[in-house]
């Protein structure tokens, strides 16, 4: 399978909403896809005969702070018949951080949307059960996000440790 | 056949109480069956054939922790697991000892971010900290000999309790 055949497939579908925004250094396409399109796509991708993405391996959100959309969900797909992976991309915008699922399409889609949500507070529209998954539930916020602060807890040393720990919350018996 | 052998004719010893009790409560000191991180392992190593922990009659964890006298905090606490953690130590009997093992239990360690409760003593009250990332084994047992002295000091009805943390 090449990567231009897929996309020619994509094209030809889907007419000028789709194109190819990039290739990894190991050769794999990169396709931004339309947000709206995106149960779509993967649905032909995966019931198409000739291409037959079956699978769906990964699924993340990433943080581009300072960029429009601020926000990109990333699949990358594995077709087990052609041995070919490509990834897809739908960009999503900082003010309206939701997205269509992908359960219905993979059922793995169910925890890794639960964990996108989890950590950059991005809403699946449709999720059957979308919760927190790594985090405690009375969480505030979504720590992944790049605006979150990284350090918990001002570092400790000789000069100051004195008023760290005057105000630190030990715990009592 | 026993301690009268090798002691000679003893007859009777006089001894409080209190000594003997604390006799029991540091020669028979069974930890929690719990490790969290990568210092679990060092645990596992100090209780295995090379360090023997079992000389101080320690070789037993107990899976429960209303069989346990003792809790080894072995690793980094998340926020998710420090209400568990706390519910483990209320359940355990008093008279009842942590022991913060490593530097991630005790401080936080390098995980100073969002998910790692900066240092167990935030959830429950430490007795012995043990620094290292992870300690040898050598260095937990060393925090435990140490703990041991201080339960050799407590009263019988163990409201005297020593509440100043020891840091090895």
């Amino acid at each position: 399978m090449e990567n231009a055949t897929v996309l020619a497939r994509l094209q030809e579908r889907f007419a000028d909403n789709i194109g190819a925004i990039g290739a990894m250094r190991s050769g794999e396409i990169t396709i931004g896809i339309p947000r709206e399109l995106i149960v779509e796509v993967t649905t032909f991708l995966r019931d198409d005969s000739e291409l037959a993405y079956n699978f769906l391996e990964n699924l993340c959100a990433v943080d581009y702070l300072g960029r429009t959309p601020r926000f990109e969900i990333v699949y990358h797909l594995l077709s087990f018949k052609n041995r070919h992976r490509i990834t897809l991309k739908v960009g999503v915008p900082a003010e309206d951080t939701h997205v269509p699922t992908l359960t219905g399409v993979w059922q793995t889609a169910n925890y890794q949307e639960r964990e996108a949500f989890d950590m950059f507070g991005i809403i699946f529209d449709g999720h059957p059960n979308l919760e927190r998954i790594l985090m405690p539930d009375d969480w505030n916020g979504h720590p992944q996000r790049k605006d979150v602060p990284l350090g918990y807890e001002e570092v400790a040393f000789n000069i100051n440790d004195d008023q760290i720990y005057a105000r630190k919350p030990f715990a009592k018996e | 056949m026993g301690l009268e052998t090798k002691a000679g004719d003893m007859g009777v010893v006089t001894t409080s109480l209190e000594t003997v009790v604390n006799w029991g409560r540091t020669n028979a000191m069974w930890p929690l069956l719990f490790g969290l991180a990568c210092c679990a392992i060092e645990m596992m190593g100090a209780q295995g054939a090379n360090y023997d922990l079992s000389r101080f009659g320690m070789e037993i964890n107990r899976a429960s922790p209303r069989q346990a006298d003792l809790i080894i905090v072995a690793g980094r606490v998340s926020r998710k697991m420090a209400p568990v953690i706390r519910r483990l130590y209320d359940q355990m009997s008093e008279p009842k000892w942590v022991i913060a093992m490593g530097d991630c239990a005790s401080c936080g360690g390098v995980f100073n971010n969002y998910a790692i409760v900066q240092g167990v003593d935030e959830v429950i009250p430490v007795d012995v900290y043990v620094a290292g990332c992870p300690p040898r084994p050598e260095a937990l047992i060393d925090g435990i000999v140490q703990l041991h002295k201080k339960v050799e000091r407590m009263k019988l009805d163990g409201t005297l309790r020593d509440r100043t943390p020891i840091h090895v």
